[in-house]
């Protein structure tokens, strides 16, 4: 095999934004102290600990959630080394990635959380503000900056939101948690449903070209969920820091802080309606510009990343290792620049161990031309800047460290919640469900099926949204059902959802049970196949049905109700004791929850 | 003692045996398996695989191994591994246990040590036997009837070893959970002493207690969770040496954390 000897590497690239702050570490240990001693009470202790990015673990107090924060999904090799090495030290020697650019450690022993916002510090990051009623993780598509279909990178402008944000007076208290997503293009970003959506645009005004976004408001999934709605038809860049200012005083005034489960921005929105909303935030929009003290200013670091290939052994051979080619297809899209390509590495719901953490870290090293990684949407990671001679050396590098699943641009990447893995809220088990059908579809080689490649399928273990179901095109959320005396985990499916221009929430279809889901999923697909038009889509024939414009044999959600409702008939418990247990247990299923934090 | 400072402390700073290394009145045992040994070890390193000492870990055998690798009452050890420190503090507390007063644990791994260019060798030392007596120190040995029988005490702190989630699966009542990993820090088996006093410390293990540690089956992560308790000068620390594996067998009570699916996160 002949090999090549490239010029030596060039040191690890180090972020431009330190978001740490030491201090923290050792005031959250006291803290945690203070509580044990009884000096603190349980709610003070609970906004605290949420404040500082430590989520509550499910029926115990001992154990907390840390979540850490990673602004417009930027990673760098030495952080995930980093975290590699927590996970193992204080964690379950696996970490998570969420479905929004964040990475969790599960089980920390709560007297151990400072340890790991010391380790942070190290790395330049923090999990402050990654839960409670803050502005939590701003999040940026991870194409931006390399999309085809983009009008500029919002990279920058998400960092100094965030950087302004982060630890800033007027957001350490809101009514509730509060959304922040920018986007390149409609198809890669999740405008719609959060509580402020950006995407770039560019227009001349007076004969010059001018940076800005269209900016929607008031959207988000959750119990209820709504889609956003554009606040005007161009907001200029230098407007982006006042508007932001704008719409969170008048969520921090407004908001309800009572009545908790309708406390998000959204229903804010729906009970003023959104001329009223849209005229309030215009108008203090004019006010915050007017009243400033002093000059407030995003701090926007436009430079150039320096974008040089990096440079080691180069393997000569000419033997493309096996499943390359569906690999390639399902995992790899091409950039803006000629010559590159972004590499999406999926995960089973999001998980990844120590060691292939520290492997990711190498591979960024050493096929990355911009030295880091991104987080994706879909519990992903997006290595960008491959040049097309070095796919298939990755390729085999990924193949090594067992991260080289197929399909992580396609239906195959099912996301999943962590349900009742470690959430106090969950009902079932929807994180290993998530995992048993991305296995069963690619075994059945749906990432290769073109057809199937624009559907999601999303699962949450809970009416709440953390599996983002409402814009799925077949979505999912947990709940119990009963058959006789025995109960069974039971499904609730939507159909038809989506996250882009036509953003949609998925139609409410039936309630399925847990052992029925893959069969059910597969039935709609044999549907689809039967009736579809050439060049159909799984995702466009669904959106047909749901609006009722069919005209083939299915015509509507009814007939698919129809179709399978023989499938989720529950068995008797004596034929099939398996119907009654969720994933990953053995003993027949019942309901437990603790109480929620989101609310806190 | 003549060559290890603060002897209380059973640990070597590598540096040190470095410069000690051509005094031939140390042993120095490497406890890796007979063919990663003869493919290089700390120059003047004898072998003895840990498998040998756990196929019979009676006062007697052990007696013999120290015996059959040339080391008596008065001879000084190092012990080292390539296993993060935990198969090398095994060993050193069996020697501790037969009564040796004298034996130290390296505070790197054998590929630690390489990184740091330190002195290795292929060549296999010839070993003289010497006579080694058995004086029990039972005062470092938990069994399962003792720690059964203290455990409930307000001063008894149980420190399970193994990794979390086999933890959260099963444990003996009343124990805490420290992962071995916990333990190191970069390019050291173990932490530094302000960070061990960090973590204990933070978890409200007072240096008063008396500790006991044990792990899945042979006392290899909590003989060094037991070593670095020793590392910051913990008084009255105990190595449950038949561990976990033990206390199932005889039908000892066990916890559980209930209710969560917690092995469904682990991407293994």
């Amino acid at each position: 095999m002949a090999q090549q000897l490239r010029p030596s590497k060039p040191a690890d690239k180090q972020p431009k934004i330190d978001w740490s702050r030491r201090q923290e570490a050792e005031n959250f240990a006291e803290t945690v102290k203070l509580f044990r001693q009884g000096k603190i009470d349980h709610d003070m202790f609970r906004r605290y600990r949420l404040q500082h990015g430590a989520y509550g673990t499910r029926m115990t107090d001992d154990y907390a959630m840390v979540r850490i924060k990673v602004p417009a999904g930027q990673i760098y090799p030495y952080q995930l080394e980093k975290i590699a090495q927590l996970s193992e030290m204080y964690s379950i020697g696996s970490a998570h990635f969420s479905t929004r650019e964040n990475i969790q450690l599960h089980w920390v022993i709560l007297e151990d959380v400072s340890e790991i916002m010391q380790s942070l510090a190290d790395v330049g990051m923090t999990s402050r503000e990654a839960c409670g009623n803050t502005v939590r993780n701003v999040m940026c598509s991870p194409m931006s900056g390399v999309c085809k279909d983009e009008i500029f990178d919002a990279t920058p402008y998400a960092l100094a939101i965030a950087k302004f944000m982060l630890r800033n007076p007027i957001c350490q208290g809101l009514p509730r948690k509060f959304k922040f997503n920018f986007t390149c293009c409609e198809k890669h970003g999740m405008i719609r449903i959060v509580d402020v959506g950006l995407l770039p645009q560019i227009q001349e005004i007076d004969g010059e070209k001018r940076k800005g976004f269209k900016i929607f408001l008031g959207g988000g999934l959750g119990n209820r969920s709504f889609v956003g709605h554009q606040l005007e038809d161009f907001t200029p860049v230098e407007d982006l820091l006042y508007t932001s200012m704008a719409v969170i005083r008048i969520f921090d005034r407004m908001g309800d802080r009572k009545n908790l489960s309708r406390n998000r921005m959204r229903y804010l929105v729906d009970q003023l309606g959104w001329e009223k909303f849209q005229n309030l935030v215009l108008k203090e929009r004019a006010i915050v510009k007017a009243t400033q003290s002093v000059i407030v200013k995003l701090n926007i670091d436009d430079s150039v990343n320096e974008i040089q290939r990096p440079i080691s052994v180069t393997d000569e051979s000419t033997s493309i290792p096996d499943g390359y080619a569906r690999w390639q297809k399902t995992n790899v899209e091409k950039q803006s620049q000629s010559g590159f390509n972004s590499v999406f590495i999926g995960l089973e719901a999001g998980d990844i161990t120590a060691n292939q953490l520290r492997s990711v870290a190498d591979i960024i090293r050493d096929y990355s031309a911009e030295g880091f990684a991104r987080n994706g949407f879909s519990q992903n990671i997006v290595i960008r800047y491959v040049h097309d001679d070095d796919l298939t050396s990755l390729y085999s590098k990924l193949l090594e460290t067992g991260l080289a699943k197929s399909g992580s641009l396609t239906m195959a990447s099912a996301v999943g919640c962590s349900g009742t893995t470690s959430c106090n809220l969950a009902l079932t088990n929807s994180h290993r469900l998530a995992k048993e059908v991305q296995r069963k579809f690619l075994e059945l080689n749906f990432d290769e099926d073109d057809d199937l490649r624009d559907s999601t399928v999303k699962i949450s273990g809970c009416p709440n949204s953390c599996g983002q179901h409402q814009i799925a095109t077949i979505g999912f959320y947990g709940g119990g059902g009963r058959h006789e005396t025995n109960m069974f985990p039971n499904y609730t499916m939507s159909l038809g959802g989506k996250f882009d221009e036509d953003a949609t929430l998925g139609h409410h279809t039936a309630r399925v049970p847990v052992k029925r889901i893959i069969p059910v999923i597969l039935k709609i697909i044999e549907l689809f196949k039967e009736n579809k038009q050439p060049d159909d889509t799984l995702a466009k024939w669904i959106d047909r049905v749901v609006k009722g414009n069919e005209s083939s044999k299915i015509t509507s959600v009814e007939d698919i109700k129809k179709a399978i409702a023989p499938i989720i008939v529950p068995p008797k418990i004596e034929d099939e004791p398996d119907f009654y247990m969720d994933y990953g247990s053995d003993t027949n299923y019942h309901t437990v929850t603790g109480k929620g934090e989101c609310a806190a | 003692m003549c060559c290890m400072i603060d002897s209380d402390i059973p640990i070597i700073n590598s540096k040190i045996l470095r410069e000690k290394l051509q005094e031939n009145s140390i042993r120095i045992v490497d406890v890796r398996r007979d063919q990663e040994y003869q493919q290089g070890h700390i120059t003047n390193a004898v072998n003895l695989p840990l498998a040998k000492l756990l196929a019979d870990d009676s006062p007697e055998a052990i007696q013999k191994i120290a015996q059959d690798l040339g080391i008596s009452d008065e001879t000084p050890a190092v012990i080292y591994d390539d296993t993060f420190g935990a198969l090398s503090s095994r060993v050193v507390w069996a020697l501790q246990y037969i009564g040796h007063k004298d034996v130290k644990l390296l505070d790197v791994t054998f590929s630690q040590w390489k990184e740091l260019g330190y002195e290795i060798s292929t060549e296999v030392p010839e070993i003289e036997t010497a006579t080694h007596s058995v004086k029990i120190n039972s005062e470092i040995m938990a069994t399962a009837e003792y720690l059964e029988k203290v455990k409930e005490n307000e001063n008894v702190v149980i420190i399970d070893n193994r990794e979390r989630l086999n933890y959260l699966e099963q444990h003996i009542p009343g124990a805490i959970n420290i992962p071995y990993r916990t333990l190191a820090t970069d390019g050291k088996i173990l932490r530094t002493k302000e960070g061990m006093k960090t973590l204990l410390k933070n978890r409200g293990i007072s240096e008063d207690a008396e500790i006991i540690t044990y792990c899945g089956s042979v006392g290899t992560l909590s003989g060094l969770a037991y070593y670095a308790l020793k590392s910051i000068g913990i008084p009255n620390v105990k190595l449950y040496v038949h561990s976990f594996k033990e206390w199932k067998s005889l039908e000892k009570p066990i916890d559980k954390q209930e209710n969560a699916n917690y092995w469904d996160l682990s991407a293994e």
